[in-house]
């Protein structure tokens, strides 16, 4: 993964921590608070800290890393009439609204759990502000209009973009974003110095893209009244001081990983080498443990290709030369989720052992770890049925081979082994034709 | 230097690269490939390795050994190696950018490999605009490198010799081969070698979404390398690179049959969420699913099989198409010389066997984790596994734990040895050493070194001349003659202060636990024997500590069954004087310690306390 979308709040915090170093000449108005339940806000607006929560009209909205939330009508504001929400009010809207599932207009399903609770802002329409940027092939892109809000898309034809080659700075970049800043904006000066800083927030803190609609300029001070993000999360190494700590939540309506996933997960991040499980159908019949991340995907490809997807249990692979012990944790955690259940229709699983012709992974020594696993799993896996099909190369493979034919026969269970004068994905035709 | 965009050919036979990380298995297969397609010269000409404390790395080129320098510094080597225009970028992810950012700045490197997986986005792109403004090449990021087959392979790609064998990766081919995933290029060179006749140059380009190199600006310098006849292109959902090539196909910028193929169809039945393979794979727009990537390629004239189960059969077919227009011909197959095989690896194959110059039955650490007597060090170690240091000690002394009255014994030796205070020879000679400046080492061996016949040996002695005593069943009275007759005073025997009136406490709690614990004391009862016939002559000739010592550890010797010639061999091989060594390196460090903590100045010794008698010296 790369590019991972975060929260509003903890965006926002990202500002919070590094708010001097790029808008220290403008004053920062970040009081924000996330909560689960309406009960946790009534709990977290007796500390001092929160004493706002009481003090003032608010405004809450969901925050689960989906936008277009006034459109999906997931903001709250007002009861009455704009500003009159109070903390108690809050309270109750977020219990009743996390009660039931909700379908977003873009069709995902699913419970609201996380919320973010702000000031309520009075402003004019006219001063809503729109400021994005992302990052394209050749150069950056920073998108400002003068006429933000929830209707953005209505008035692309305002939004002014510019692309900026990277490493442009100094009176370049100045000159770059000068030119496009909307004239509509009143105060065009401080619109244009806020533009720039906050270019510069973006480029710096690894954005991948950074979209504040609207935000507001009273004075001296900047309101972020609504803030998508997605980071780069390969820079984690160079921002974990910058960051802060940053939760990457599952999209809305998927799934949240299991634990067999988030265990593989753990594995893969301690790891050199690279572990990745995705349970797509934990009752599906086809189960792949497969070597590489672009063998993996093909080998999926032409399951969903011969058979349709519905059959397929899980997306995963390993690479990367595993050791014998990671391998056969991940290959146990998979034959556990295998073997929980009979197929439906009572008919042999099969699992399909594959991967490519390996360039430097030793497949003797991450078969062995794969054995033992089914040494672990043989007896369950006899009992549900379960059909191997084994298809790989690379170095030491034939020992690999010869070692898994030797193990699944002593065990007791089906195989077929094949090396690389196999078609890579043959396998998959022969286990369907069986 | 010549310029990449100038040269259809990306490698030669006589390219040589700088190989940054002192990769030493990657490098060695570079330099067999080099002996399989006869190099006159290695392809790697330098290491770089900023905390490297060797200045040569030692390697196979064919059968015999050569030295690769090792360098700290890109500069350094590329000033040392000027022929050499190629870096091999196996930083890790966190140096990768800037390793690669002043390589490009030298004016020698022409083309930069970048395997390291994870830079950062922004930084990857960088690389790519800095590369494109300078004019050069970079393969990857993530990614295991290129080949042109007979003149020269990045590190891992191909796999073993057999398998570049086998994939006809040793000799050039006609095919030009760009993929994405570096696992899927060997998939696809034996794909080609099975259904056509092998490659004539092949790219993995990496798998993140800012690959500093491209289809397109590979596949372009391929159309014009006369040797590439037709060109293959295994692309992936996500991004929109895959369209440049089908323009260029389209605006005839591309010639040369191509066929294509974009794996990731899977990614369409999910929403978003599933990330299938790498870090570029994912469809933002419709336009990035590998299904409308196929559907253009196919309206562009690409070919483009039903699946990758039908990739061989357009690849056979496109090859006998060209193979019957004589576009592509019969390749020569060169003689392939048998690799020198590495010894290790044809010993695990069982093809030779190999004498050992040592021995080694008490500890072993090849496995994950280290064992003493089989016993990994983890479950000796910690409290919890119940093991004490006396079970450490007869696990690597004697290969098997003892029982807990046993090792109980050792445990007291040991304790009860540690130290005689700073008066003993061995003690003075450690803190005069100590005193003299010397590190602790030094010092201590200084110490253990005055261990011998009149300092700690006694325990070996005493052990040895009772035992003869014992086992020749002399009587108390005729084993002290005999050792009088010897000539010996008996080892064990006798005490500066203690006597009979006076005992040694050391001693007599010795020889209680031994009464209570051991299941006999034979030799304890003879040499008590023996201390009553010497103790006539003189009240403090009883048995000493060492003496109580040497004789208890043969009696635990006996308990626990080991033959005489087995105690024999202890005793003769110094095991006894082990524990005193042992125990006595406490105390000995102890006072070098206290030396330490204490700063005095060198010692040396007061004239008044040497006797001077230089009388009979020689005068002039």
């Amino acid at each position: 993964m790369a590019q991972r979308a975060i929260r509003e709040y903890e965006g926002k915090k990202v500002f919070e921590n590094n708010w001097s170093r790029f808008f220290g000449q403008f004053k920062p108005e970040l009081r924000t608070a996330s909560v689960a339940s309406g009960a946790e806000l009534l709990a977290l607006a007796e500390d001092e800290q929160h004493a706002w929560l009481t003090q003032m009209p608010l405004v809450v909205k969901p925050d689960m890393v989906f936008g277009k939330r006034g459109l999906n009508g997931l903001v709250l504001y007002k009861i009455q009439q704009a500003g009159d929400v109070m903390l108690p009010d809050a309270a109750a809207w977020v219990d009743e609204i996390s009660q039931t599932p909700i379908t977003l207009l873009s069709g995902q399903s699913g419970r609201l759990s996380r919320f973010i609770v702000e000031p309520f802002i009075p402003h004019e329409k006219s001063a809503e502000w729109y400021i994005s940027a992302r990052m394209e092939e050749n150069h950056d892109i920073l998108s400002l209009s003068a006429a933000g809000g929830v209707e953005i898309e209505a008035h692309w034809d305002q939004v002014k973009q510019i692309a900026i080659p990277p490493g442009t700075e100094g009176t370049a970049l100045e000159e770059l974003i000068r030119q496009e800043i909307p004239v509509e904006a009143g105060d065009v000066e401080r619109f244009f110095q806020f533009a720039v800083s906050f270019y510069r927030f973006f480029r710096a803190l690894h954005f991948s893209y950074l979209e504040i609609n609207p935000f507001l300029l009273s004075g001296d001070t900047v309101y972020l009244l609504d803030l998508v993000a997605r980071v780069d999360d390969t820079a984690g190494f160079l921002m974990e001081k910058h960051w802060g700590p940053l939760y990457f939540p599952t999209p809305f309506g998927m799934k949240a990983p299991g634990a067999e996933e988030n265990a593989i997960k753990q594995a893969d991040e301690k790891s050199g080498a690279s572990l990745k499980l995705t349970v797509l159908n934990p009752q599906g019949r086809i189960w792949t443990l497969v070597a590489g991340g672009g063998a993996s995907v093909v080998y999926a490809d032409t399951i969903a290709d011969l058979i349709g997807v519905e059959e397929l249990a899980n997306y995963g692979e390993y690479s990367g030369n595993p050791t014998t012990e990671e391998t056969a944790f991940y290959a146990k955690t998979l034959l556990d989720l295998m073997t929980r259940e009979p197929d439906a229709q009572g008919r042999d699983k099969i699992l399909i052992i594959g991967g490519a012709i390996a360039n430097f992974t030793d497949v003797a020594k991450t078969f062995t770890g794969i054995i033992q696993a089914l040494d672990s799993y043989a007896h369950k896996m006899q009992t549900i049925g379960v059909k191997i099909y084994v298809r790989r190369g690379g170095p030491n493979y034939e020992v690999g081979l010869r070692n898994i034919k030797q193990a699944a026969l002593a065990l007791g269970l089906p195989i077929e082994v094949y090396g690389p004068d196999t078609h890579m994905t043959d396998i998959v035709r022969m286990a369907l034709r069986a | 230097m010549s310029n990449v965009s100038d040269s259809a050919q990306l490698f030669t036979p006589a390219t040589q690269a700088i190989f940054w990380n002192n990769h030493q298995t990657a490098i060695q297969r570079m330099l067999d490939y080099d002996t399989l397609v006869a190099r006159e010269t290695p392809s790697v000409a330098a290491i770089v390795s900023p905390t490297s404390g060797s200045r040569f790395g030692k390697f196979f080129f064919g059968t015999s050994e050569i030295l690769i320098p090792i360098y700290r510094s890109t500069l350094e080597a590329a000033q040392a190696h000027p022929h050499a225009d190629v870096l091999l970028n196996f930083a890790s992810f966190r140096r990768a950018h800037r390793v690669t950012s002043e390589a490009l700045e030298i004016s020698q490197i022409r083309c930069i490999m970048v395997t390291a997986e994870g830079i950062p986005e922004r930084h990857a792109r960088e690389l790519k605009l800095q590369a494109e403004a300078l004019n050069k090449l970079i393969i990857g990021p993530a990614t295991v490198g290129a080949i042109v087959p007979g003149a020269f392979k990045i590190a891992n790609i191909g796999g073993t010799i057999e398998n570049i064998i086998s994939s006809k990766l040793h000799r050039p081919g006609a095919c030009g081969l760009v993929t994405r995933s570096g696992g899927l290029f060997n998939e696809l060179a034996n794909i080609i070698a099975l259904n056509a006749d092998g490659i004539a140059e092949g790219i993995a380009i990496g798998g993140d979404r800012f690959a500093a190199s491209n289809f397109i600006e590979h596949m372009l310098r391929m159309e014009h390398n006369p040797q590439v006849r037709y060109l293959l292109m295994l692309g992936e959902v996500g991004g929109r690179e895959e369209y440049r090539v089908i323009d260029a196909v389209r605006d005839g910028r591309i010639k040369k049959p191509v066929i294509g193929w974009c794996v990731g169809t899977i990614a369409e039945h999910f929403s978003s969420g599933v990330q299938f393979g790498h870090a570029g794979a994912s469809a933002n727009t419709e336009l990035e699913t590998a299904a409308h990537k196929n559907q253009a390629m196919r309206e562009a004239g690409i070919r483009v099989p039903k699946s990758f189960n039908d990739l061989p059969e357009i690849i056979s077919g496109v090859y006998r198409e060209l193979h019957a227009e004589g576009v592509i011909g019969t390749f020569k197959e060169p003689d392939i010389k048998p690799m020198p095989e590495d010894c290790q690896s044809a010993m695990r194959a069982g093809r030779v066997r190999k004498g050992t110059h040592f021995i080694c039955t008490i500890s072993d650490d090849r496995g994950d984790e280290a064992t003493y007597a089989g016993k990994p060090i983890s479950t000796v170690a910690t409290p919890d596994t119940g093991y004490g240091i006396a079970d450490v000690i007869t696990l690597l002394w004697f290969k098997r734990r003892y029982p807990q009255w046993a090792s109980d014994f050792i445990e007291t030796v040991i304790k009860t040895v540690a130290d005689h205070g700073p008066a003993v020879s061995g003690a003075h000679n450690a803190r005069v050493t100590a005193r003299a400046g010397k590190d602790l080492i030094s010092a201590l061996v200084s110490g253990l070194l005055t261990i011998g016949p009149r300092f700690g040996g006694a325990i070996d002695g005493a052990a040895k001349y009772f035992k003869l005593g014992f086992d020749q069943t002399m009587a108390p009275e005729e084993f002290v003659n005999y050792m009088a007759e010897q000539r010996m005073v008996i080892p064990g025997i006798g005490h500066r202060i203690k006597s009979i009136r006076n005992p040694d406490r050391r001693v007599e709690s010795l020889k209680d636990f031994a009464r209570q614990q051991f299941p006999a004391t034979p030799l304890l009862d003879f040499a008590l024997a023996v201390e009553q016939q010497t103790t006539k002559k003189k009240d403090n000739l009883i048995l000493n500590v060492d003496g109580t010592i040497g004789v208890l550890m043969v009696d635990m010797w006996r308990s626990l069954d080991y033959s005489d010639t087995e105690i024999d061999q202890f005793i003769d091989s110094g095991t006894l004087n082990a524990f005193f060594v042992l125990g006595r390196s406490i105390g000995f460090i102890g006072h070098i310690l206290d030396e330490k903590r204490l700063g005095m100045p060198m010692y040396r010794h007061p004239f008044d306390d040497i006797l001077y008698d230089i009388s009979d010296t020689e005068k002039e």
